[in-house]
C-alpha cells in the first residue's frame, strides 16, 4: 500500500460509511415489507402492526424501558459468545446453562436475602450464577480438551438435560410450600437489582454493556485475547507456539458458559424474582446469529440486540393487538436475520468484485 | 520376462508434460508399459511420480503429449475412463470405507443403475480372487482385515473394469515385511497373467527386486532406466550404484551456488540427543532410539526421504512431542519435560517446514506472526496489555533486517509469497540469543535464488555460534552446508559421518534403506 493509497482509503470513507449504512438497513426494510405482506395474507393492517410495533418497543416510555430489560441477559449471552465463537469453539449451549443458572440463583436469592445487605447479595448471586453456568459446560469442556469430541453436539445436548434436570430442581428441592404450583419462593421485589433512573429498568443493563465492552478490549488487546485468536484461527499455529491448548480450551469454555449464567443470575434477580419449573426462555441460540453478524465487535452487537429486542418487545404487544400469535414475532426475527445473513453476503460478493 | 518387450505396449506415454505454477511436475515423458512386465519407477519427493501416475490413471489431464492404450490414441476425461480402459491405481492411502463389506466396498465404485448386481460382483470377486491367487471373503468388513488383505481389495476393485495395467503407488509403506512378501507373489501372478504392473515407490531394494524394468525421474524428467536385460544380466551392486548415481548424481538447486562453510567449529557440547524413543503404530517405531551430540556453531544435516521421522524428531526436540524415553540435554540439562516455551526461552528454536499449516497464522499482521511465540511477553505486551508501538518497531527491524519484500508491518501474512513468508519465520526464529535452531525442509517449494539466501543465512549463524539441526531431503544443500551428517530411515537415524566431496552416493544408499553399497 502506498502514501496515495492510503489517501484514497481516507476519501472514500465517507462513501464507506454510507455504503455500510444503507446495509445496516436494507435487512430491516426487507423484513418489514415481506412480513408486512404475510400480515396482508393474514388480514391485518401490516401499517398498524408495524406503527404498534415501534411504539410500544422504541417510543412509549414503558415499552423502551421493557426493551432497554430485555438487552441486559441477552447482551451478556452474547458476551459469552464473543469469546468463544473467535476462538473456534462452538458453545451452542447456552440455553442450558442459562436455565441451571437461572434455577440455582432463584433458589439461593431468597434464602440469602434477609441475612445480607443488597451488595453482597447482588455479588453473590452474580458469582454463583456465573459459577453454574460454567460448570454445565464442564463436561463438554473436558471432552473436548482432552479427547477433542465436538462441542457443537455435546453442548447442544446438555441443553436438553439441563432443562429436564432444572425443572426436576424446581419441582423437587427448590419449590415453594406455600404456592400450588411448581416454583422456586419469591425474591422480593425489595430485595431486587436496584433500578436506575427512577425507571424499571435495572442495573442488570449496565453490567451486560460493560461485559460487552470488556469482552471486546479482552479479545483486541490483552496476551490472552490474541491467544484464543490465534487457536480460533489456527489451532496447530497455536501449539506450534507452545501455546497451552488445554487450559485454554478449559478457560474458552468457563468464559462463554458463565457468562450464560450470569446473564441469568441478573434476569432473576432484576425482574423475575422467581422460576417456575420447565423455565426456558430459550434466547442463548437467537443470539448466536446476531454476535457473527455483528463481526464480534462491541458497538455492533450492542446496536443488533438493540434492534432484536424492539422486534421482540413491539412484537408481543402488536401481535396481541392485532389478534394474532405471538409467533409473528419470531417470523419478523426470522426474516430480519435471513436478509441480514443475505446483505452480509452481497456485501463479500461486491467487494470481492471490487477485488478482481 | 525379455521376450515382454517385442510385444506391443499395454499403455503408452508419448511426450507428456505437465506445468504447474512455477514448477514443471513433467516434461517430455515417454514411458511403455509391456505386458508381462513389472515397471519400477523411482524418484524422490517431487520428481514427478504422482504427476505422471495421475496423468495415467486420469486424475490430471496433460499440458502435452499423448496416451496410447494398445496402440489406440485415447484422452482421459475422469478416472472412470481410465478404468474403462482397464487402467487401474491402488493409492498409497486407502480410499475403502472401513464400515462396509467388501462386497459393498467393490459395489460402491462400479455404476450400476439403481439395482446393485450382488451375484455378479460375488462373481466377479471370485474370478479376480482365482487371478490374485487369494482369499477374499466378500461379506468380511474392511475394518476387520489386516492392511494387506485390504490392499488385495484395492487390487481387485482397480482391476474390476478390466485387467490391463495396475498402479501400485508406494504399495510398502503401510505393510510388515510379510504383507510386503504377499504383495510380491500377487505381483508376480499378475505379470505371468498378462498384465503390466507400475510400481512406484523410493525404496531402491524394492525396485530392483520386483521390477523388470526400472525407470528413475528427478525433477520431472526420466533420467535413466535400467532395461531387463540390463537387470538380468548385470550384477545387483553395479546397478544400485548406477540407479543412486542417477537419483542423486548430478547437480541440483544449490550445487552451483556456495555457500561459505567455516571450517572451525568449537568442541564445547551444547547439545545432546540420546536414546530418544517415541512409539507409533505397531510397525515400526517413530522414532527408534535416536541419539546425536552436537557442538557449538556445528550443523548437523539429517538426510533422508520425507516421511522417515524426521519431523517427529524436530517436533521432538522444539517441545511439540513428547518422548516416550531417552534424553534431550542443552548445556548439560535436560529438557525433554520442559514446554515448547520453555525451550524457546532457553534459546532452542524451530523453523517448521509447514509453513503456512502451523508456522504462520494466516489473517494475522506480519507483525504479530514475528511476536506469534512470544505472546504475553515484555516488552511487547506489558501487564498483559499488548504494546503495538514496540510490536511494530520490533518487526520493522527484523523486516529490514532479513529483507522481507512488504509494504509495511501490518500486512497480513497471507499475501507474502512463500520466500517472503520463509523469512519472516526465520526472522522470528533467529531473533533473541538462538542457541539451538532446528530447521525442517528450510528451502522446500523456494525458488533457487530465495533458497540460496536461506542457506546463507543459515550458515552464517552458525559461524556466530548457534548450533543448527538442519533436516533436508536435498542432499546437495547438506553438503553445502553441513559438517557432518547422519540419515533417518524408518526411524532410526545413522551415525553422523563428516561431510565430504562425493558423500552423496553412501547417503543415497542409506535413505533408501539400500545396504549393498
Amino acid at each position: 500500500m502506498t502514501n496515495t493509497d492510503q489517501l484514497q482509503t481516507a476519501e472514500s470513507r465517507f462513501t464507506r460509511i454510507s455504503r455500510s449504512t444503507i446495509t445496516a438497513m436494507i435487512p430491516v426494510i426487507g423484513a418489514i415489507v415481506i412480513g408486512g405482506l404475510l400480515l396482508m395474507t393474514l388480514g391485518r393492517n401490516p401499517f398498524v402492526f408495524f406503527g404498534n410495533m415501534i411504539d410500544h418497543g422504541l417510543i412509549s416510555s414503558l415499552g423502551r424501558q421493557e426493551t432497554l430489560i430485555r438487552m441486559a441477559p441477552l447482551l451478556l449471552i452474547a458476551s459469552g459468545l464473543m469469546i468463544a465463537f473467535p476462538a473456534g469453539i462452538w458453545n451452542l449451549g447456552t440455553d442450558g446453562q442459562f436455565v441451571m443458572g437461572g434455577v440455582v440463583v432463584a433458589a439461593l436469592g431468597p434464602e440469602m436475602a434477609p441475612h445480607v445487605n443488597g451488595f453482597v447479595l447482588f455479588l453473590t448471586l452474580f458469582v454463583v450464577g456465573f459459577a453454574v453456568g460454567a460448570i454445565w459446560s464442564l463436561v463438554p469442556a473436558i471432552l473436548k480438551a482432552w479427547y477433542g469430541i465436538n462441542e457443537i453436539i455435546s453442548t447442544l445436548m446438555l441443553t436438553f438435560i439441563g432443562l429436564r434436570f432444572s425443572a426436576l430442581l424446581v419441582k423437587e428441592y427448590f419449590f415453594d410450600p406455600e404456592t400450588t404450583v411448581p416454583q422456586t419462593r419469591v425474591l422480593a421485589v425489595a430485595d431486587r437489582l436496584p433500578r436506575m433512573f427512577s425507571s424499571r429498568v435495572h442495573i442488570g443493563l449496565v453490567v451486560g454493556l460493560v461485559a460487552i465492552i470488556a469482552v471486546h478490549f479482552m479479545m483486541r488487546k490483552t496476551a490472552f485475547g490474541l491467544r484464543l485468536q490465534i487457536v480460533g484461527m489456527n489451532p496447530k499455529a497455536a501449539v506450534h507456539a507452545g501455546m497451552k491448548m488445554k487450559p485454554l480450551t478449559i478457560a474458552i469454555f468457563t468464559l462463554s458458559s458463565g457468562f450464560a449464567g450470569l446473564a441469568a443470575a441478573v434476569n432473576v434477580a432484576g425482574v423475575d424474582g422467581v422460576v417456575r419449573a420447565e423455565w426456558n426462555p430459550a434466547i442463548g441460540l437467537l443470539v448466536v446469529p446476531l454476535v457473527f453478524l455483528a463481526r464480534f465487535h462491541a458497538a455492533s452487537v450492542i446496536a443488533f440486540i438493540a434492534a432484536f429486542a424492539v422486534f421482540q418487545v413491539g412484537g408481543e404487544s402488536a401481535s396481541r393487538k392485532s389478534d394474532i400469535p405471538n409467533f409473528m414475532v419470531l417470523v419478523m426475527v426470522g426474516l430480519l436475520l435471513i436478509f441480514m445473513a443475505l446483505g452480509e453476503y452481497m456485501q463479500l460478493r461486491s467487494s470481492r468484485k471490487h477485488q478482481s | 520376462m525379455v521376450t515382454a518387450t517385442e510385444l506391443t505396449p499395454t499403455a503408452e506415454l508419448i511426450g507428456i508434460t505437465k506445468k504447474y505454477p512455477g514448477v514443471v511436475a513433467n516434461s517430455d515423458i515417454h514411458l511403455s508399459l509391456r505386458p508381462g512386465e513389472v515397471h519400477s519407477l523411482l524418484g524422490e519427493n517431487g520428481a514427478g511420480k504422482s504427476t505422471l501416475i495421475g496423468i495415467l490413471s486420469g486424475m490430471i489431464q496433460p499440458d502435452a503429449g499423448e496416451i496410447r492404450i494398445s496402440g489406440e490414441l485415447v484422452r482421459f476425461e475422469s478416472p472412470r475412463d481410465a478404468l474403462e480402459r482397464g487402467i487401474g491405481t491402488v493409492y498409497q492411502h486407502s480410499l475403502l470405507v472401513p464400515t462396509l463389506t467388501v462386497l459393498d466396498n467393490l459395489l460402491l465404485g462400479v455404476d450400476q443403475g439403481w439395482k446393485l448386481g450382488r451375484e455378479v460382483a460375488t462373481t466377479r470377486l471370485q474370478e479376480l480372487a482365482t487371478l490374485l491367487d487369494v482369499e477374499i471373503d466378500p461379506s468380511a468388513v474392511v475394518g476387520d482385515l489386516a492392511l494387506g488383505q485390504r490392499q488385495q481389495v484395492e487390487i481387485v476393485r482397480a482391476l474390476w473394469r478390466g485387467e490391463g495395467v495396475l498402479i501400485l503407488d508406494e504399495p510398502t509403506s503401510m505393510l510388515t515385511p510379510q504383507g510386503a512378501e504377499k504383495l510380491a507373489q500377487v505381483v508376480r501372478r499378475l505379470v505371468s497373467k498378462g498384465l503390466a504392473v507400475v510400481f512406484i515407490t523410493h525404496k531402491l531394494n524394492e525396485a530392483l527386486d520386483l521390477g523388470d524394468r526400472v525407470t528413475v525421474l528427478r525433477r520431472g524428467k526420466i533420467v535413466g532406466e535400467v532395461s531387463p536385460s540390463d537387470m538380468l544380466s548385470k550384477d545387483r551392486k553395479a546397478i544400485t550404484k548406477e540407479v543412486l548415481q542417477m537419483i542423486f548424481g548430478e547437480s541440483t538447486k544449490a550445487s552451483n551456488t556456495t555457500v561459505a562453510k567455516h571450517v572451525a567449529k568449537s568442541d564445547e557440547q551444547v547439545f545432546r540427543v540420546d536414546q530418544v524413543l517415541v512409539a507409533g503404530s505397531e510397525l515400526h517405531l517413530v522414532l527408534d532410539k535416536v541419539s546425536f551430540a552436537l557442538n557449538r556453531g556445528e550443523i548437523l544435516g539429517i538426510a533422508g526421504i520425507d516421511g522417515n521421522g524426521q519431523k517427529e524428531l524436530a517436533e521432538v526436540l522444539s517441545g511439540q512431542r513428547k518422548v516416550d524415553s531417552g534424553e534431550i540435554q542443552l548445556d548439560g540439562k535436560s529438557i525433554q519435560l520442559l514446554s515448547t516455551a520453555a525451550r524457546q526461552a532457553l534459546g532452542v528454536r524451530y523453523v517448521t517446514d509447514d509453513r503456512l499449516g502451523e508456522g504462520t497464522v494466516g489473517p494475522l499482521s506480519i507483525a504479530l506472526n514475528i511476536v506469534l511465540k512470544r505472546v504475553g511477553e515484555a516488552p511487547f505486551w506489558q501487564r498483559s496489555w499488548i504494546k503495538n508501538n514496540a510490536i511494530r518497531e520490533f518487526a520493522r527491524v527484523l523486516i529490514k533486517q532479513h529483507d522481507v519484500r512488504t509494504p509495511n508491518e501490518l500486512v497480513a501474512i497471507s499475501n507474502l509469497s512463500g520466500g517472503n513468508i520463509q523469512k519472516v519465520i526465520l526472522a522470528r526464529e533467529l531473533a533473541l540469543n538462538p542457541r539451538v535452531v532446528i530447521y525442517n525442509k528450510p528451502t522446500y517449494g523456494l525458488d533457487s535464488r530465495t533458497a540460496y539466501v536461506v542457506l546463507a543465512r543459515i550458515a552464517e549463524q552458525a559461524e556466530s555460534g548457534v548450533t543448527t539441526i538442519f533436516i533436508s531431503t536435498e542432499l546437495s544443500e547438506i553438503v553445502a552446508i553441513c559438517h557432518r551428517v547422519a540419515v533417518m530411515y524408518r526411524g532410526q537415524l545413522s551415525e553422523p559421518i563428516d561431510v565430504r566431496p562425493g558423500i552423496e552416493l553412501q547417503l543415497g544408499a542409506l535413505m533408501t534403506g539400500s545396504t549393498t553399497v
